[in-house]
């Protein structure tokens, strides 16, 4: 009579779940809206490697060398000369006020040392207040230079000679060759977006119960706990496959994002992913007292997972105990299939181990949420 | 005595260190309607919600339907009727998808027909695509008990259902009431109403999660031992003023322009309207409900400390 599945009411809370959802206009919209609004904003609007930034030169001499050091910084894309000055007071008044991102000082001795063959010396203040931003521009710095001024006095040819008698380190930048941000952030995205809608939609819904009084009506006919449950995570997997469509058809339309793995291994780990969200979603709803503290507790688990996943940061660059926190974080495993697949092409093989941990997040929130909830209002 | 379908003995229940209900026994037979009368916040929906198996029992132990409370929470949750005090029915559903609902949940034979001939009952066929939220206070009343009849409980258990609810609702509802236990249906309600309470076969006042009394209402009247008369006359201000101060007086109230005097020790109460004043018109009448159970109240809070 009472078993711990009968399809027959699975069913009945089924229809009632997706006509609420149908009926609370915000909360659709919400679910469609958030990754659209992410995906234009962090797709067009974030930029690891800025270019043409603006810059002040402060020069009292004009000239070939000068020139010549100017139009090879330039040439970089990296600096944008909007000031020309001889007043270092003036420049550094620009940098403070935040109106260039760089001064480059040329002293008034820079020609004369270079034709006398003396160490010819520039100046290149940073704004370095982010570091992220100036790191791309001061990192063409030493070669550009060099190159700029023995083109300047026509000894390329000593150049090459040099470079024969140097190591020759080879760079390959795989996967991501022009290093474009977006290959990076927009698959990450997809990960984000589903943590934050997914996670919040579940949490609320069994603490809405509660709120609203309903929770005492359901509990006193009878379900099982495995119904009620199965009955609030089903409907959130449809609306998660609706958003990794978006997602996904804008990374391959909008954005181009390359996709050289194979779809079913990454929908295979999309489906395990969002399977862990919702359930920890419903752990966190059977320890909420009101929606208020749903959300809060979101919140407390969306903020180190937006951090702490190599989504925003990258992961390897931070502390060992940041790491380690990183670990235990859905999305930080969940990213690093996803780009894995998508941008390295690589197979299950590859990301089987990532897989697991995603299934063992699974089996502990399911866990959880199966023993928190409670067929009593005690 | 027929047959138990609630038979509890001592349930206990605490919240924190708090105890909510206090050693509470009951009995109730089959087709009985029993009122479970108490002030605010004395145990009766702790009460109510440990009998339907929404609350784990702290103490004591009893069958539903003969079912363990303890241990069978499910199988009395199948045969049991329970409406809520606030309704809580889904606000953003229909009548009929909340029908729907609840039909689903207890698994029907034919829930497209019984849902249709419930919503046939109410009358609310051509309003059954209405939110249940957009529902006055009475119509709201009247889908809850619906909803919850609707899989054909043998007992109803109701929480203060007449809440907020105009009187003719509230008539047509206890005729209904009326009607299911007629048809063998078990019921206990809870209420603050002391014409509902009459209403009932027998009632149980419950003050500060102890049981006080039990019986028919004639019963409980009778052993609460207090002696009524009303007084009228000129300066019954001043009158009333006297004789709550006087010994042997318990209870004085104003009823339009006479005073209901109730005491527990007659001789006393007799020389206290004696000496109450002149002019007045003392004569003996029936102690109401009413009285019994404020003086109860006012019993219990002394037992409180």
């Amino acid at each position: 009579m009472s078993a711990v599945l009968s399809f027959r009411r699975l069913g009945a809370l089924l229809a009632k779940e997706f006509t609420q959802m149908r009926r609370d206009r915000v909360t659709f919209a919400m679910m469609l809206g958030v990754p659209l609004t992410q995906l234009l904003l962090f797709g067009f609007a974030i930029n690891n490697d800025p270019k043409g930034l603006p810059a002040a030169i402060v020069t009292t001499s004009h000239d070939q060398y000068s020139r010549a050091m100017i139009s090879a910084l330039e040439l970089t894309g990296y600096y944008r000369f909007t000031h020309v000055t001889d007043s270092a007071a003036e420049a550094e008044d620009l940098i403070t006020r935040g109106d260039v991102a760089f001064v480059v000082t040329i002293p008034s001795d820079f020609g004369v040392r270079v034709e006398r063959g003396e160490a010819p010396r520039i100046l290149v203040e940073a704004d370095a207040t982010d570091p992220a931003a100036a790191s791309g521009a001061i990192g063409t710095l030493g070669t550009v230079a060099g190159e700029a001024l023995l083109r300047a006095t026509g000894r390329e040819a000593d150049a090459e000679a040099e470079a024969a008698r140097r190591l020759e380190v080879v760079v390959h930048r795989r996967y991501n060759p022009e290093g474009i941000s977006q290959f990076n952030i927009v698959p990450g995205l997809l990960g984000v977006i589903l943590q934050m809608t997914m996670v919040m939609m579940t949490s609320m819904a069994l603490t809405r119960e509660r709120e609203r009084g309903t929770l005492e009506t359901l509990l006193a006919m009878p379900v099982s706990p495995t119904e009620v449950m199965l009955a609030k995570i089903l409907p959130y997997l449809a609306v998660g496959a609706a958003q990794v469509t978006l997602v996904l058809g804008a990374a391959r339309w909008i954005f181009g994002v390359p996709f050289v793995g194979a779809m079913s291994v990454l929908l295979g780990a999309i489906f395990v992913f969002v399977l862990a969200l919702v359930l920890l979603g419903y752990a966190i709803s059977s320890f909420a007292r009101s929606q208020m503290q749903a959300m809060q507790l979101t919140f407390f688990f969306f903020l180190p997972s937006i951090l702490l996943s190599g989504f925003m940061f990258p992961f390897r660059g931070m502390p060992p105990w940041a790491q380690a926190f990183g670990e235990i974080l859905p999305l930080t495993h969940f990213n690093r299939i996803i780009r894995a697949v998508m941008l390295k092409g690589a197979d299950l093989r590859g990301v089987g181990g990532e897989m697991l941990v995603l299934a063992l997040f699974v089996l502990i929130y399911a866990a959880i949420a199966l023993a928190r909830y409670r067929r009593t209002l005690d | 005595m027929g047959e138990a379908v609630i038979d509890v003995r001592h349930l206990t229940k605490r919240f924190g260190g708090r105890t909510v209900v206090d050693d509470v026994s009951m009995r109730v037979n089959r087709g009985e309607i029993v009122g479970f009368l108490g002030p605010n916040g004395s145990g009766k929906t702790t009460t109510i919600r440990m009998m339907c198996g929404l609350l784990t029992l702290d103490a004591g132990e009893g069958r539903v339907l003969g079912f363990d409370l303890a241990t069978e929470t499910a199988a009395i949750k199948a045969e049991v009727g329970y409406m809520t005090q606030r309704f809580s029915l889904y606000e953003d559903l229909s009548i009929e998808e909340n029908l729907r609902l609840v039909a689903g949940l207890y698994a029907l034979p034919c829930p497209r027909e019984t849902v249709a001939a419930t919503l046939g009952g109410l009358g609310l066929t051509s309003r059954r695509r209405q939110l249940a939220g957009a529902l006055s206070g009475g119509w709201k009343q009247r889908l809850a008990l619906a909803a919850c009849v609707m899989h054909g409980p043998k007992l109803l258990l109701l929480d203060e259902p007449t809440a907020g609810v105009d009187p003719k609702a509230r008539r047509e509802f206890w005729d209904e009431i009326h009607r299911l236990a007629a048809g063998g249906m078990t019921v206990l309600v809870s209420t603050h109403y002391m014409d509902e309470a009459e209403r009932c076969h027998r009632i149980s006042y419950i003050a500060y999660g102890r049981l006080i009394a039990e019986g028919t209402v004639a019963e409980v009247i009778e052993g609460a031992g207090l002696h009524t008369f009303v007084v009228s006359g000129p300066g019954l201000d001043a009158v009333a003023r006297r004789l709550r101060a006087a010994p042997g007086v318990d209870q004085v109230a104003a009823f339009g322009v006479t005073l209901h005097v109730v005491g527990r020790d007659r001789a006393a109460l007799e020389a206290a309207l004696a000496a109450a004043g002149p002019g007045l018109a003392i004569a003996p009448a029936e102690t109401s409900l009413e009285d019994v159970f404020i003086q109860f109240m006012g019993a219990a809070t002394d037992n409180m400390g």
